[in-house]
């Protein structure tokens, strides 16, 4: 038995351990006890703050270390490890739940939902602990043990509120699809086992490989953790879980766990061989495509949680793209491609999780305020929430990709790697520069999206009454808002911060034997964007500053707005979230398929009538659930099997254990 | 560094002159006698000193926008080198930072524009957003090909390729790609045949539709933006259609004005001498240029 203790390790794994029992002994009191929530975040803290203290031990000690058990199970063993690469995942976990956990002491009061605040509770922990052992496993049943513990605790989560019958749909389809990935996943764990000998995540399976056997091990990959990450098409699961689910555990899903799937894609590839070059390509196309159609889906949305849902999958899609230019790099031997996808595709996983867990816990702030996610029947927040609204203006910013905030050093990153591939000079690598279009329209999209979410639900005038008086939320929510904005300031100035663990991070993802890698900060000169930034922000706040002192001197005349001489204009007549996509909607309505209700004027004098239009997700309606419906249909005789006796079930796995037993022994 | 001054000098301070020169060439066209070229200056002046109505729907939102995207130009601007010079900023990847920072400008005069509650102001954001998501791949399709020329990511030198490695072999590439950014220039400066910028109370408008309830200094910060945003993608457009260098600062220097006017009149023929697009044909237009530049990004790489 190999034991080597390393303390670092140990302490991210007890902090692994803290997390998944935090809501554990919540469970043994009275539901109506208040204090039982406060007991669970206080545990949740304590993991976080040993993870992080774990992390920063580590970072001072061997880069590479691990802990083996054996166990009692048949295959396998109790193998977790910790690397760069794992660390740059830890960093979002051990980050993003805790504040999404003191957010919930008030967005979630047990005292308000005695009915599942225990329970949520409990599965809040399990996923953030379940992912903190995805990263950490190092062995392929092991990993699928934690997988399947996040997964089906994200299941729980996002059936909080079960009562609705829009959540129980939602959470179906979450449980197919990520029990589809997972099947993947077996195969794919299964084909490495056969051609790496043992379970280990870490044995490089050798060049030996025949091309077949190499894809097949690739296209699994990609497809098993793609459901995970919500690559299109397989992020039809997406947006009705993250529209359904409570928003801190939004946050946490869209924010972290999402990402497990970008870190499977990732720790795989580490094992494989050298790839082929298509490899890289399929995966940049993969990753564009994603990112366009999400964003367009995004723009069609007037709910503002599958707006964000949709957002989280444009930002995947970005990710990949990175990982994808990173794989081309390692085919063609080019390190600064690997370098700066990578290490852009790594600091975005960070970006994302800081602007998205923000947006997320910001919606939970307005829906408290209007009860309601429709933004159609929203406006004019900005009056009633002012630091809500401001939050949400770092967030919008930083997600559209803009400087002086985060999300633009990472898109720079991607965009520097793809220009890098255009004066590359080999003539096979020049389709790749097309990417950095498909990233500017990206780009373009998302602030189209951003603009219309941040007018929409903060400026203008309600569009509809509301019950009370809209209001800032509590300390208990503002606080970890204002904590994630502030990360997107300080790493959008400064990403330098993290470049020792990206550039470490890059080097161990790097095949052994390509060349040397470049500095992370001589490929990208982030000191020029540094002092750039602070100059614009500098003279943005002088001259407002000035300006503002300006016209509060001359204190200007206050009137309505200039309704070009119409007296009786009313909330109803600004611009709606429908209108304000309008233009983009029809633009893309070959992909988008929005449905309207148009009403019909059969007489001179035409009654009341009503308008209205919605976009659903294309791939699953158009594509799965007819699919389902007829495989439902075709497959009623099988409904021979289905007895609903657990008895009949027990029989059926003994059968096929026999079977197979006999199928062994023969020998085939 | 007397160069560097005079870039200062003449994207601060030429701008309006440039407006000034389309107004003029406009009223040829028509038989008027026109403004007089420096009205533009004198409009500034008088938006400056005047006072500020404000909407009372309004947050700090309408106040800090045009101070963002008059920021957001001008530090662009320092990006791009003027004629044959050198730009004063420059750096690997400020290609990039350039696209971004017109995009931040864009971002804020939008949210200010919805800001107001008025359904003109809507829509002529609606517009925005929608026609800058077609007229960013020219951009990029341009910045591409120029790299590919040049292979530098530096936006200095880059936009210099024409005129340092000579256009042999990639003039047909550049004439496409001078043809896509010229439209983009005239659409995202708001121009006929994308937008009109005379009449303000039409339904059809974009960029002058979102300013309506705009005033004073507030005004004029938005019309010297939009003027600076023209000079600084003229100068862009330039770079491709003129690489040429005396050696002389002097000589360069007036021969670049000089180029920079014969842009500005040749906005004014084209806004002469064409009538507005109707609004759904306006993507048309801008797909259009979107494949002159992927056409002589291909013809390039080929």
């Amino acid at each position: 038995m190999q034991y080597e203790i390393h303390n670092g390790l140990v302490l991210i794994f007890a902090a692994t351990i803290i997390m998944i029992a935090s809501g554990l002994p919540a469970c043994f009191f009275d539901r109506r006890f208040v204090w039982t929530q406060r007991l669970t975040t206080a545990l949740m803290l304590i993991g976080s703050v040993l993870g992080w203290w774990g992390l920063v031990v580590a970072s001072f000690g061997t880069p590479a270390s691990s802990i083996v058990w054996d166990w009692h199970l048949p295959a396998g063993h109790f193998s977790i490890g910790l690397d760069a690469l794992g660390a740059v995942f830890l960093i979002p976990v051990f980050t993003i739940p805790v504040l999404g956990s003191f957010y919930g002491l008030s967005y979630w009061r047990q005292s308000e939902h005695p009915e599942n605040g225990r329970g949520l509770g409990l599965f809040y922990g399990l996923l953030a602990g379940g992912m903190a052992l995805v990263v950490l496993s190092r062995d392929s049943v092991l990993f699928l043990i934690a997988w399947e513990l996040m997964a089906m605790a994200a299941f729980f989560l996002a059936g909080a509120e079960d009562e609705k019958a829009e959540v129980r749909r939602a959470g179906w389809t979450y449980l197919v699809a990520t029990h589809a990935g997972t099947i993947c996943l077996l195969a794919l764990f299964a084909l490495l086992r056969q051609v790496s000998g043992g379970f280990a995540l870490s044995t490089v399976v050798d060049g030996s490989l025949t091309t077949g056997i190499a894809a097949t091990l690739f296209v699994l990959t990609i497809i098993g953790f793609g459901f995970k990450a919500g690559l299109m098409p397989l992020h039809v699961w997406l947006p009705g879980a993250h529209a359904n689910a409570p928003s801190h555990v939004s946050a946490v899903m869209s924010g972290v766990m999402l990402k497990m799937g970008i870190y499977g894609i990732l720790r795989v590839l580490t094992l494989l061989p050298v790839t082929e070059l298509w490899n890289g390509e399929v995966v940049l196309g993969l990753g564009a495509i994603t990112g366009i159609l999400g964003i367009v889906f995004a723009i069609a949305q007037n709910d503002i949680k599958r707006l964000m849902a949709y957002s989280s999958i444009e930002n995947i899609g970005i990710i990949t793209m990175g990982i994808g230019l990173a794989l081309i790099g390692r085919a063609l031997h080019r390190a600064d491609f690997v370098l700066l996808g990578l290490g852009g595709a790594l600091l975005h996983v960070w970006n994302h999780s800081l602007f998205k867990s923000l947006i997320f816990l910001n919606s939970g702030a307005i829906m408290h305020a209007v009860h309601t996610r429709d933004m159609n029947r929203m406006g004019g927040l900005a009056k009633s929430m002012p630091v809500t609204a401001g939050l949400f203006l770092f967030g919008a910013v930083a997600i559209c990709g803009l400087p002086p905030l985060n999300g633009f050093a990472s898109e720079w990153l991607i965009y520097l790697g793809l220009f890098h591939s255009v004066g590359a000079g080999s003539s096979t690598v020049w389709p790749v520069g097309v990417a950095a279009v498909a990233l500017a329209v990206i780009g373009a999209l998302a602030l189209a999206c951003f603009v219309k979410i941040y007018c929409v639900v903060f400026l203008g005038t309600p569009r509809h009454p509301v019950h009370g008086q809209p209001h800032d939320p509590s300390r208990l929510m503002r606080y970890p808002m204002m904590l994630l904005a502030g990360g997107c300031v300080v790493l959008g100035i400064l990403p330098q911060l993290g470049f020792p663990l990206l550039q470490n991070a890059v080097e161990q993802w790097m095949d052994p034997v390509a060349p040397a890698i470049p500095q992370l900060a001589s490929a990208a000169p982030f000191q020029w964007i540094s002092s750039m930034a602070m100059v614009f922000i500098v003279l943005v706040v002088g001259g407002f500053v000035l300006l503002r002192r300006k016209i509060v001197r001359q204190a200007p005349a206050l009137v309505g707005t200039w309704g070009c001489g119409y007296g009786l204009a009313t909330p109803r007549i600004q611009y709606t979230a429908t209108s304000f996509g309008e233009m983009l909607v029809s633009l893309f309505r070959w992909v988008l398929f929005p449905r309207f209700r148009r009403p019909a004027i059969s007489s001179v004098f035409p009654a009341k009538s009503e308008f209205s239009t919605e976009v659903p997700d294309p791939v699953l309606e158009r594509v799965i659930l007819p699919a389902f419906r007829q495989a439902g249909r075709n497959m009623m005789k099988l409904r021979l099997l289905q007895q609903g006796r657990i008895q009949i079930y027990l029989l059926y796995v003994l059968a096929v254990l026999v079977f197979l037993l006999g199928w062994g022994k023969l020998g085939f | 560094m007397i160069n560097l001054l005079v870039h200062f000098v003449l994207m601060l301070a030429m701008p309006p002159l440039l407006l000034g020169v389309i107004n003029k060439t406009k009223a040829l066209f028509a038989g008027r006698k026109g403004l007089p070229l420096l009205q533009n200056y004198y409009d500034l002046i008088k938006l400056a000193r005047k006072d500020v109505v404000i909407s009372q729907t309004t947050t700090w939102i309408f106040v800090a926008a045009p101070v963002i995207s008059l920021t957001g130009i001008v530090m662009a601007g320092l990006l791009v080198p003027l004629g044959p010079f050198q730009s004063p900023i420059s750096f690997t990847g400020d290609l990039i930072l350039f696209a971004y920072l017109l995009a931040v400008g864009r971002f804020f005069t939008t949210a200010a524009a919805l800001d107001t509650g008025s359904p003109f102001e809507g829509m002529g954001a609606a517009r925005e957003v929608t026609f800058a998501c077609l007229s960013e791949p020219v951009l990029f399709f341009a910045l591409l090909v120029l790299a590919k020329m040049s292979g530098t990511l530096i936006l200095g030198d880059l936009l210099h390729a024409p005129l340092t490695v000579g256009i042999q072999g990639a003039a047909a590439s550049l004439v496409l790609v001078a043809i896509g950014m010229f439209i983009v220039l005239l659409a995202e400066n708001s121009r006929i045949p994308v937008d009109d910028p005379n009449t303000h109370l039409e339904l059809t408008m974009i960029h002058e539709a979102m300013v309506l309830d705009h005033s004073g200094p507030l005004l004029g910060l938005i019309l010297y933006g939009a003027s600076v945003k023209l000079f600084v993608l003229s100068a862009v457009l330039l770079h491709i259609l003129f690489p040429f260098q005396s050696g002389y600062a002097l000589l360069d220097w007036s021969l670049f004005m000089v180029e920079m006017l014969g842009v500005a009149v040749a906005i004014g023929v084209v806004e002469s001498i064409m009538a507005r697009l109707q609004m759904r044909h306006v993507p048309y237009l801008l797909i259009a240029a979107i494949l002159f530049c992927a056409f002589g990004f291909v013809l390039l790489v080929r």
